[in-house]
């Protein structure tokens, strides 16, 4: 019931409208009750309404509106790259970009190993129901 | 020494349309016109006047011996060369496409190459999918990004004349025949097709075996499923 995502500076954030989608971002400074600062390694710093951001876990120690050298380094010390991609979150749009980008080849693929899969399953089922109903 | 600057926009601006900023004389200094014609002893370098040698063959016009009865238009324009469409980028000879139309809808075929008519020519292979030597348009076509090496395919003999359909010959029906209902004659493929459909998915086959699971997916037919948007698939 209580929050336990916060805006605060060095927050962790991911965009989820507008130009910047889907990139990863830290909050580096709040400019009035609905706008922050949002900073991230291979962007111009730029502001963007809270509304645009979903907090992540991930908070990082940064001063307010740090250089770009030093939000770097800040985000390396905390290592939030792999944070991120350990976290379920960050797993589940791993595999949705890589899905989104199979092509037509990869997805009879898929297909092909997916069918395999649900035969070894019904077999490996099938087998242990006849052990139990002897 | 400051680097060299390149020059950006007019020399000359317009202020307002039909109004430059600079005068005339502005103007001659601006350009070096008076570098131009100091290094060149005072004058402006003009060339010389070639020498008269043409006057003497125009001067005198004599009137054309024969005036043509109709006016007739000379014909200038070069003939305009007609190239075969031009194919999309995504297409190049061992492309795998997805056939849009027709009998064969929904098959995964290998292209071979682009038709002087600008059809492309595929194959099936045939045994793999029953998609035989074939010309098809590139509108009715999706490009995947699998590619197979043809390398070792020659496809240099197939032309468009290939396709054509023979002429048939009509034979003068006499009464009795005529009452007779028509026989439809049953249109055989020659041999000569068959064998080279034959050269030509000999060496394809050996190809495609060698990448995994390709056989069974040129075999398998295309198909939109639930969920599939194909303005966000990749293909």
């Amino acid at each position: 019931m209580t929050f336990k995502r916060f805006v605060e500076i060095g927050r962790v954030a991911l965009v989820n409208y507008g130009k910047e989608y889907g990139r990863l971002v830290v909050i580096v400074d709040v400019v009035d009750q609905n706008r922050a600062l949002i900073d991230a390694p291979d962007m111009v710093r730029c502001q963007i309404n809270f509304k645009r951001l979903s907090l992540t876990d991930i908070k990082i120690d940064i001063p307010r509106i740090p250089k770009k050298k030093t939000l770097i380094a800040a985000m390396e010390e905390a290592d939030v790259k792999n944070k991120w991609e350990k976290s379920s979150w960050g797993r589940k749009l791993i595999v949705q970009q890589r899905r989104a980008s199979l092509n037509d080849f990869d997805r009879f693929k898929v297909m092909l190993a997916r069918i395999k899969r649900g035969g070894v399953i019904r077999q490996e089922l099938a087998r242990l129901k006849k052990e139990n109903a002897a | 020494m400051a680097p060299k600057k390149v020059r950006t926009g007019q020399r000359n601006p317009d202020l307002v349309p039909g109004i430059k900023k600079f005068s005339k004389s502005k103007m001659y200094h601006k350009r070096g016109l008076w570098a131009i014609k100091a290094k060149n002893g005072g004058k402006f370098p003009t060339h010389e006047a070639k020498p008269a040698a043409q006057p003497e063959a125009a001067a005198p016009e004599k009137a054309p011996k024969f005036y043509p009865a109709d006016d007739v238009k000379k014909t200038r324009s070069k003939p305009k060369k007609q190239n075969p469409t031009k194919l999309r980028s995504t297409i190049t000879p061992g492309t795998v496409l997805i056939l849009l139309a027709g009998r064969f809808m929904g098959k995964r075929v290998v292209f071979l190459k682009q038709l002087p008519s600008g059809l492309l020519l595929v194959t099936g292979p045939f045994k793999v999918n029953g998609v035989p030597l074939k010309r098809v348009n590139q509108a009715y076509v999706i490009a995947t990004s699998t590619k197979v090496d043809i390398s070792s395919v020659d496809v240099a003999k197939f032309e468009d004349k290939y396709f054509m359909k023979e002429k048939k010959k009509k034979s003068k029906k006499t009464e009795g025949e005529f009452f007779k209902s028509e026989e439809e004659e049953k249109s055989v493929v020659p041999q000569y097709k068959k064998d080279d459909q034959k050269a030509v998915d000999t060496a394809l086959i050996k190809v495609i075996e060698a990448v995994p699971d390709l056989k069974t997916y040129l075999a398998a037919r295309f198909s939109l499923r639930d969920g599939m948007k194909p303005h966000q698939l990749v293909f």
